[in-house]
């Protein structure tokens, strides 16, 4: 499964995306972000509890509750400013 | 219904043109041109002067949001017309960003639907302003008015 970061998050992981394989415990994008917290310091403090951030699986955006089956691209990113 | 997302400038009247050209049920022609502005006041008081904006932008996720957010207006209004055409890339003072116009029989429904168009769009397509200032650079934080704008418009 592929995941992308947006805005500062990006910056702040370090990377703009990354292939990774999900443990069975898995399976909704909040235990997603639990688990890509502990990859590395970058991670942390972007995906930090209490952070303001967002998700979208397949390009829609998703709760935190949200499952991950079958989905192919998880994205994280800040609150939206555009217009 | 157009949506479209680019890194160069559009031109209003030609886009306003389009618009209308072989549709005569248009009465009335609602166009929003947002624009980059050379300060930006944060928290109402304190200013930074921009030099320049990146709006950086989700490929792919965009146009189905702005579809989505369109195809809504379509939903609540009787439309004859929409164009939305949003720009991202780096941008500096004075530049347009964005493009909303509603073409519609009547102007009720375009100023309505025009607007809210613009408050969806800035609440829910995935972009976001990147601040080139004297002190560095600095993405823009959500607004709480934009939040509030845009909850106007969610049906109790």
């Amino acid at each position: 499964m592929k995941v992308r970061y947006f805005a500062w998050m990006k910056r702040t992981v370090g990377l703009a995306e990354e292939e990774v394989t999900l443990p069975a415990d898995v399976t909704t994008v909040g235990e997603l972000v639990a688990w890509l917290r502990q990859r590395s310091g970058g991670h942390a403090e972007a995906l930090a509890e209490g952070a303001a951030f967002g998700a979208a699986v397949d390009k829609r955006t998703v709760p935190f509750d949200a499952k991950l089956a079958g989905a192919q691209e998880v994205a994280f990113f800040p609150p939206f400013t555009g217009g | 219904m157009t949506v479209r997302v680019q890194e160069s400038d559009f031109d209003v009247g030609a886009e306003l043109d389009r618009l209308t050209s072989s549709n005569r049920r248009i009465g009335g022609l609602a166009v929003f041109v947002g624009l980059v502005r050379e300060l930006h006041v944060r928290e109402g008081y304190h200013r930074d002067r921009i030099d320049a904006l990146t709006l950086e932008h989700y490929p792919g996720m965009t146009e189905a949001a702005l579809e989505e957010i369109e195809a809504e207006a379509h939903r609540r209004w009787p439309l004859e017309a929409t164009v939305i055409v949003h720009r991202y890339g780096r941008l500096e003072p004075g530049d347009r960003i964005v493009l909303v116009a509603v073409g519609s029989p009547h102007r009720e429904a375009a100023f309505e639907a025009c607007e809210f168009l613009v408050d969806w769009l800035k609440t829910k397509a995935p972009f976001w302003k990147l601040e080139d200032t004297p002190k560095g650079e600095k993405w823009v934080g959500a607004h709480a008015g934009d939040d509030r704008a845009a909850a106007r418009w969610v049906k109790k």
